[in-house]
């Protein structure tokens, strides 16, 4: 009943194309609107499990020593209470996407502030925080450990260095140059869901309501943390409150449930404080990066370099990848890239949305626009002129890369022909400046399952582990099956975020809905064969809309083909050869236009713009949604967020959404976004890509670039706060 | 603690820790789950409902302080099967992703509403005796008091507007 599929081949066929339906690319509503919009979707801390009971964590407060819980005995005794926990089981971090095991694990030792270290539980959530607060923790044998990515021992990243060509030689010889060095700070996903956990066990096996992204992984993770068999661990979570890649590994407070459910014979719920989630969690790690541009006299690159230092807990290999996209983004064939990570005792570092280009993008973004200015050659057309042929290192041809595209496009749908000179534009006290960036994001498929059920009553079921933390999935899913089918939307369902149903992709790296969607798209193909069989006819000859099928000159009801069965498929996707035969990314351009206070420094975004370019859309709708999203972290990154730590002990002082600052609705003009109608058959069946991350890789640098337009001044330390603006004006 | 609320017309009993906040009360009491949980300290809006027909952050309040108050909450605007014109603007201008801060910003909307229809002026509302605009500035600057990190400000704006157009 499985139907694999490697992508081992183009697939240019583009059957989607073929179908009658006309679902897929519509910008259909959300299936499971009217749920959320009525507080009817239940998340995760929102199930009712009888006789559950109440866990609150408590943190370590500071970097290093052994963890000594001195009036453990006392809060035992508080009212209601019923079990403090200090586990060697408990996670120090969460775990990383896709690691599919546990993180390093203990609660005898911290390694930040902040570490979860403690689960106190009492019969209600009032009783079990005010045993928490009351909890006195004391580190023993502790001096402060490095928190500061500048003077912390480093570890070169070999296997991330270039070396081709000759940088300096280039440089030297360069009618233009830039040499510039950004530093950007750590960010927050900041999900509006905190994550939770409600564990509970029946006999040795374990059901999780979590809120998670990648369930398939999560299930390892929180079985290795345990120590049972993957088998007895089941995690459900069909809504997800924002995830960001903050809910993609494992979380300290799903063991902790885990652990105290167990102990006490008693549903547990664990939810992270907010300010948890800003210590404990997980942060994008601060970069500090410098790009070298070497340009002949017409802004032709023939040097590019990029080097930079990010930062994470010892033990933890990710390393924030900032270089991803400089490898392929422009021409030059002088090129030289390395990475260093610095070890120090802040919360870990892991993915936040786009890790990699959100940051790397942005940086040589705003190199370009310095050396456009350098060169005084507009900064669109500077980008035009290097776009390469081939990928710049392998030689690689790319897939497909309507970049060329979205730049002149979203040039032309901004009004970018009306760009004022540097400091030239003034209204009342504002000063007013056009910048732009452009866009790249790698673009992947992973292995993804999904079991679509034909039934004979002509409805069709999609079941798969996937997630939809408000990407789209439970839509688009649906959209495809429908369209495979020749079912109107309203008669597929769509069942995610369960892991006793086929293990899918999850949410993250932009793959979700390509990965999945192929999963499904495959199982449909199954079915529609298996229909054809059964009319002894070719599968291209089936027509199927709205539930009829028409093949032959006849024209018959599915529920007469089917005659009371049920055709159930599984389709399984896994990459293949097209992963490494092409160079694969998603592409577009941001054009801003920012008003900064002449008094103040303040910046406001007044207009922004993208044009983006990400293969076949599947619903219109919700990948316009996710690029506008992408772009307010972009406004956020540019102008705002920050998380502040304390240069004693790494400590985030900033740990709360009043202080780390988040866009508002009033910071957010009406963005506009441009989708620009492309095929990508190296990429998946579907032709599409992800798209889920594009709309901040690079974002930040449309409205930094624009500040400088208007004022002159290049803030090169994120964010660019008034205090940075007005300094250099 | 003996606390009675009218809750979505509703009469409701309860006893309750005098610690328990009225957003607590409302989803660890009640199963009144649709009011969300983001912050817990007046930071976010998720947790927004009417009392008496203003919008309050429920995390920031004991629900021991209101005693024969009304309240009403996202169940309580519309259900999925006979939604609110503005919860179905929302769903029409895909006013949301994850749909976490949606309750709030629903709640927090139809409060404001009735705020600008009361003549109640903003920060950025130019004539302080006259009616406000229901201008893009306008509706922003009134909903900034409920965060969306899915970032569907924009649609948020529109889906407003446009129930507010259907005289909501």
């Amino acid at each position: 009943m499985t139907e694999h599929f490697k992508m081992d081949a183009p697939a240019t066929d583009r059957r989607l194309d073929d179908m009658a339906q006309g679902l897929v690319g519509a910008p259909l509503d959300r299936p499971e609107g009217p749920l959320k919009v009525s507080g009817t979707a239940t998340y995760a801390n929102e199930w009712q499990v009888d006789g559950m009971v109440h866990g609150v964590m408590v943190r370590a407060p500071t970097n290093s020593g052994r963890i000594v819980l001195s009036n453990r005995d006392e809060v035992a005794n508080l009212p209601g209470v019923l079990s403090v926990i200090q586990d060697e089981r408990l996670l120090r971090n969460p775990a990383q996407g896709t690691a599919n095991q546990a993180p390093v694990q203990g609660a005898q030792h911290a390694a930040y502030v902040g570490q979860l270290i403690a689960v106190v539980v009492a019969e209600s959530f009032e009783q079990a925080r005010h045993a928490a607060q009351s909890l006195q923790v004391v580190l023993e044998n502790g001096e402060l450990m490095p928190v500061d990515p500048v003077t912390a021992a480093v570890e070169a990243q070999e296997d991330q260095a270039l070396d081709q060509g000759d940088l300096e030689g280039a440089i030297t010889g360069a009618a233009h140059s830039v040499d510039v060095t950004y530093t950007t700070p750590s960010h927050s996903s900041s999900p509006m869901e905190p994550h939770a956990s409600i564990a509970s066990w029946d006999g040795d096996d374990l059901t999780l309501r979590g809120s998670y992204q990648m369930l398939k992984y999560n299930r390892n993770e929180l079985a290795d943390a345990l120590g049972v068999h993957p088998d007895r661990v089941r995690i459900i979570s069909p809504y997800v409150g924002g995830g960001f890649g903050s809910k993609l590994g494992l979380a300290p407070e799903a063991v902790a449930a885990a652990i105290a459910a167990k102990e006490l014979g008693r549903p547990v719920s664990v939810a992270l404080q907010r300010q948890q989630v800003y210590e404990a969690t997980m942060r994008r790690s601060e970069t500090s990066q410098r790009v070298r541009l070497a340009a002949d006299a017409e802004g032709r690159l023939n040097g590019l370099g990029h080097d930079a230092r990010v930062s994470n807990l010892p033990g933890e290999t990710f390393a924030e990848p900032v270089l991803q996209a400089s490898h392929f983004l422009y021409a030059g064939e002088n090129r030289q890239m390395s990475m260093e990570l610095a070890r120090l005792h802040r919360l870990c570092a892991g993915s936040v949305r786009a890790p990699g280009e959100a940051v790397g993008v942005t940086v040589l973004e705003n190199a370009m626009d310095e050396l456009a200015h350098e060169a005084g050659i507009d900064p669109v057309e500077l980008r035009l002129r290097n776009i390469p042929e081939k990928d710049p290192e392998s030689g690689k041809e790319f897939s497909s890369r309507r970049f060329r595209d979205a730049l002149e496009s979203g040039a032309r749908a901004f009004g970018w022909s009306k760009r004022p000179g540097v400091m030239e534009r003034r209204e009342g006290e504002w000063l007013i400046g056009y910048g732009m960036a452009s866009a790249a994001r790698i673009n992947v498929l992973m292995d993804s399952q999904a079991r679509v059920a034909l039934q004979p009553d002509g409805r069709a079921r999609v079941e798969t582990d996937m997630t939809d933390i408000g990407t789209g999935t439970y839509a688009i899913l649906g959209q495809i099956a429908g369209e495979m089918l020749g079912l109107p939307r309203d008669r597929i369902d769509v069942v995610l975020g369960d892991t006793d149903l086929p293990p899918a992709a999850g949410s993250g790296g932009s793959w979700g809905a390509t990965s999945s969607g192929t999963s499904v798209y495959v199982a449909c193909q199954a079915i529609r064969r298996q229909l054809a069989e059964r009319l002894e006819v070719e599968e291209q000859d089936l027509l199927l809309k709205d539930g009829r099928v028409t093949y032959a000159n006849q024209t018959k009801a599915l529920g007469d083909v089917l005659q009371g069965d049920e055709i159930v498929k599984l389709g399984y996707v896994q990459p293949g050869d097209t992963s490494e035969a092409v160079r694969q990314a998603t592409f577009g351009a941001y054009f801003a236009e920012v008003a900064v206070h002449a008094a103040s420094g303040e910046t406001r975004v007044r207009r922004m713009h993208g044009s983006f370019a990400a293969g076949r859309i599947l619903n219109a709708k919700t990948a316009r949604s996710q690029c506008i999203g992408g772009m307010t972290f972009g406004i956020g990154m540019a102008l705002t967020e920050e998380l502040a730590f304390d240069p004693r002990d790494g400590h985030v002082a900033n740990h709360n959404l009043a202080e780390y600052h988040i866009p508002v609705n009033a910071d957010v003009p009406q963005l506009t976004v441009e989708l620009l109608e492309e095929r990508d058959d190296w990429a998946s069946p579907l032709q599409a890509k992800g798209i889920g991350e594009l709309g901040i890789c690079g974002a930040a640098a449309a409205i930094t670039n624009g500040i400088f337009n208007a004022t002159g001044v290049r803030v090169r330390d994120y964010p660019a706060t008034l205090d940075k603006v007005i300094t250099g004006m | 603690m003996q606390t009675n609320l009218m809750i979505n017309g509703t009469q409701q009993q309860l006893e309750l820790d005098p610690r328990t906040t009225l957003l607590d009360a409302l989803r660890h009491h009640l199963g009144l789950t649709g009011t969300k949980k983001g912050c817990d300290h007046g930071q976010c809006g998720a947790c927004t409902v009417m009392v008496n027909g203003r919008r309050i952050n429920s995390c920031l309040t004991l629900a021991c302080m209101h005693d024969e108050d009304e309240v009403t909450t996202i169940e309580g605007i519309g259900q999925p099967d006979n939604l609110s014109a503005l919860q179905k603007a929302f769903v029409s201008e895909d006013g949301f992703q994850c749909g976490y801060c949606t309750p709030g910003q629903i709640c927090s909307a139809t409060a404001m509403l009735e705020e600008v229809k009361n003549g109640w002026p903003s920060h950025v509302t130019d004539d302080l005796d006259g009616q406000a605009d229901l201008s893009t500035e306008e509706i922003s600057e009134r909903m900034s008091g409920n965060l969306c990190r899915c970032s569907a400000y924009p649609n948020i704006v529109e889906a407003i507007r446009k129930a507010a157009g259907e005289g909501a």
